[in-house]
């Protein structure tokens, strides 16, 4: 009797879950004197350790799939390593919001350098890398260590609370204006390294100060490397805070953040983002307004390209009265990118009078590229005043042959209504040197497009 | 000098012939208006000269510097020294009209020499004052997003403006005076009339005779049914003034009987 051949119709999807397990170990949480900092890093391993990776069964994850993560391959930076790596662009470092900075905190792979002007010093503020303010304010630190973002509110953050070799702590203490803007740039090279970050800031009642963080590489040519961060805000009553983040990862870069931001009475943040990097990221930013009267705005821009893939997760929280919020995130997609936008508006029993805003548009240059936009509210006071909408459209071919009319070559014509449709948010960027960088990165994008 | 020559244009839009043989021969400093009833293929026309991808020559050739258009993209034809004046301008929010303008001076200079670095802003301010003050535009105007929320008035003077920055050997005008009250068609009308001369050829098309009474035509053509059917000098406009297009149409239709 002739055996019968097995007909497979369909291959089996990888289940690659099973197997991706990462290779850190309870050794690698660092030591520490102060036992507030030692059982936050304990609980956060023990969180690690006890949740999954996540899975696209999780609403969270839905359109993010992590089963191409080569977990297993990501080592820590050992001390100094950043000496055999290539080393950060010289405009990287050039502020970019103004001819000075008043301190600049550069964090490399097993290595930091933190420079802050002694005036600045002089008056109480803390500007430098998170080993530095372990060691030294380790009872400031504890103000807001753990406090914002919680190690348990996912693998990544767990991970980053545990194992997090560099970070960066800003303290700025009451009335306290800082003129100067702040810059620290997260500087994360190689292959198979987890680069874990924990950033953390804290403006006492009345303080003041513009701080722009950057995280970026390099681009490897194949192999993978990991990024997981935690940012914890806290703007205290009347303080104001302007954030801008800038992630320029090289795309071999899976990029992992939690952020959130508490706003206290009458606080003030304003906080840009700006993502033109990485193979994949799965981003949480969550605003938290908690006191009355505070005002918060979140403006984000991205460009993707080849198989980039960004996953925006924004949540504004209202959660007292009197509170606004006001979101808008733009952006434009080529090749066979995709960018997902996920955002909610919550609003607390009570919270009344609050004015939630929140839009994400979205244009996407090329037949294979995909944007998903997904807004949402959850209103459980009653006088509320809350607005969103979301768009995904293409390049409009009356605008590109009105531009043909007057001359402007196809590719020119493209790339100025590119630039138009980010205009809003540029406009809420008060950098020239920050617009420069994303124009700049919107020519090198549209410029490959086109061959 | 330059003329734009049109010989036997046919023209179909989805499979629909709009078009059915036009002849017309436009020179440097010459004003000839095109009028005619509505659906008539006038716009057709207009956007043909240009390149819109959605009309199809099915026949004829348009010369122009000695080469068929016909076969250059929009951006070429208009580096060449063709200009259109729309009925309806596009909005580009996000782009300023000086930024526009500005990109649109250099890609004009560079198709001139490649090696130009482009005009220094200085100067594009300077050009730009000047032609916003032949129109009578405030200078705020210039920062505004292109076409974004102007009002009728204020996008066909955005578009002669254009063509004063931009200096085109023949332009187009369709239906320039359309929805504009009698003082912005004034204003608009001064401003062709500043740009008129020996280096520029202009074909007005439109549907009423009143623009004609700003911008005095030497050559007259009535379109219908996607022909030039009449040709004439100024009064042939205030003919059709008074007595409309039937007698056009009766003539035609004898025409074609006898």
């Amino acid at each position: 009797m002739t055996e019968i051949p097995q007909i497979i119709t369909r291959k089996a999807r990888p289940s690659a879950v099973a197997s991706q397990k990462f290779a850190f170990t309870v050794e690698m949480v660092r030591a520490t004197k102060n036992t507030y900092i030692r059982d936050y890093r304990n609980n956060a391993w023990q969180a690690f350790e006890a949740l999954p990776i996540p899975t696209p069964q999780e609403e969270a994850w839905r359109r993010t799939d992590l089963r191409a993560l080569q977990a297993g391959s990501f080592k820590l930076a050992e001390t100094e390593i950043y000496q055999k790596l290539p080393t950060p662009p010289e405009d990287l470092l050039q502020p970019m919001t103004g001819d000075t900075h008043g301190g600049q905190v550069l964090l490399l792979p097993g290595g930091k350098q933190c420079k802050l002007d002694p005036e600045l010093a002089s008056l109480g503020v803390i500007f430098t890398d998170l080993q530095t303010a372990e060691n030294e304010y380790p009872h400031l630190l504890e103000k807001i260590l753990g406090k914002i973002v919680r190690p348990g509110e996912g693998k990544f953050a767990a991970l980053a609370g545990a194992l997090a070799q560099s970070g960066v702590f800003l303290y700025v203490p009451p009335n306290v204006q800082i003129d100067q803007p702040l810059q620290s740039l997260l500087w994360g090279p190689g292959v198979g390294l987890a680069h874990l970050s924990h950033i953390l800031v804290y403006l006492e009642e009345g303080a003041e100060v513009t701080y722009v963080h950057e995280s970026s590489s390099p681009t490897e040519p194949s192999g993978q490397t990991m990024h997981a961060g935690i940012v914890e805000i806290y703007v205290g009553p009347a303080a104001n805070l302007r954030f801008v983040e800038l992630q320029s990862w090289g795309e071999h870069v899976w990029n992992f953040t939690h952020e959130r931001a508490r706003v206290d009475r009458d606080g003030n943040l304003d906080w840009i983002f700006g993502a033109i990097g990485s193979r994949l990221t799965k981003n949480f930013s969550e605003l938290d307004l908690v006191g009355q009267g505070s005002h918060g705005r979140m403006s984000g821009f991205y460009f993707t390209d080849h198989d980039q893939h960004l996953d925006h997760d924004t949540q504004q929280n209202h959660r007292a009265a009197h509170t606004t919020s006001d979101l808008l995130f733009k952006g434009a997609l080529l090749g066979n990118s995709r960018s997902v936008w996920q955002g909610m508006i919550y609003v607390a029993p009570g919270a009344d009078k609050t004015d939630g805003y929140q839009a994400n548009r979205n244009l996407v240059l090329s037949p294979n590229a995909r944007a998903d936009s997904i807004p949402g509210l959850e209103i459980l006071a009653d006088d509320v005043r809350c607005t969103h909408g979301a768009t995904v459209g293409k390049i409009d071919q009356d605008q590109v042959f009105y531009l043909l009319s007057r001359g402007i070559p196809r590719l020119e014509a493209e790339r100025l209504i590119v630039e138009g449709f980010f205009d809003p948010i540029m406009q809420r960027i008060p950098f020239e040197g920050v617009r420069q960088r994303f124009q700049r990165a919107i020519h090198e994008k549209m410029a490959s497009y086109s061959s | 000098m330059s003329e734009l020559v049109i010989r036997g244009l046919h023209v179909k839009i989805e499979d629909k012939e709009i078009l059915k043989g036009v002849d017309l021969t436009i020179r440097q400093g010459e004003v000839h208006a095109i009028m005619g009833p509505n659906g008539t293929g006038k716009s057709t026309l207009a956007y043909t000269l240009m390149g819109h991808p959605a009309y199809e020559v099915t026949e004829g050739e348009v010369c122009f510097k000695g080469q068929n258009i016909l076969e250059l993209e929009p951006d070429e034809r208009a580096r060449l020294g063709l200009f259109l004046a729309f009925q309806y301008p596009v909005a580009i929010p996000g782009v300023t009209v000086a930024n526009f303008l500005r990109t649109a001076v250099n890609a004009q200079r560079r198709a001139l020499n490649p090696e130009d670095k482009g005009i220094p802003i200085p100067e594009f301010r300077k050009l730009l004052k000047e032609k916003m003050e032949l129109l009578k535009m405030d200078h705020t105007f210039a920062g505004r997003y292109l076409n974004e929320g102007f009002s009728g008035g204020e996008k066909k003077r955005a578009e002669i403006l254009q063509m004063a920055t931009l200096k085109p050997e023949i332009a187009i005008l369709d239906e320039t005076d359309s929805g504009l009250d009698i003082d912005a068609l004034r204003i608009v009308s001064e401003g062709v009339n500043a740009l008129r001369g020996p280096d520029l050829g202009v074909l007005v098309i439109t549907h009423y005779q009143r623009i004609l009474n700003y911008i005095k035509p030497d050559f007259v053509h009535v379109m219908m049914d996607g022909r030039i059917v009449e040709s004439g000098g100024p009064d042939l406009a205030l003919h059709l003034e008074e007595h409309g297009y039937d007698w056009v149409r009766e003539k035609i239709e004898n025409g074609v009987a006898s």
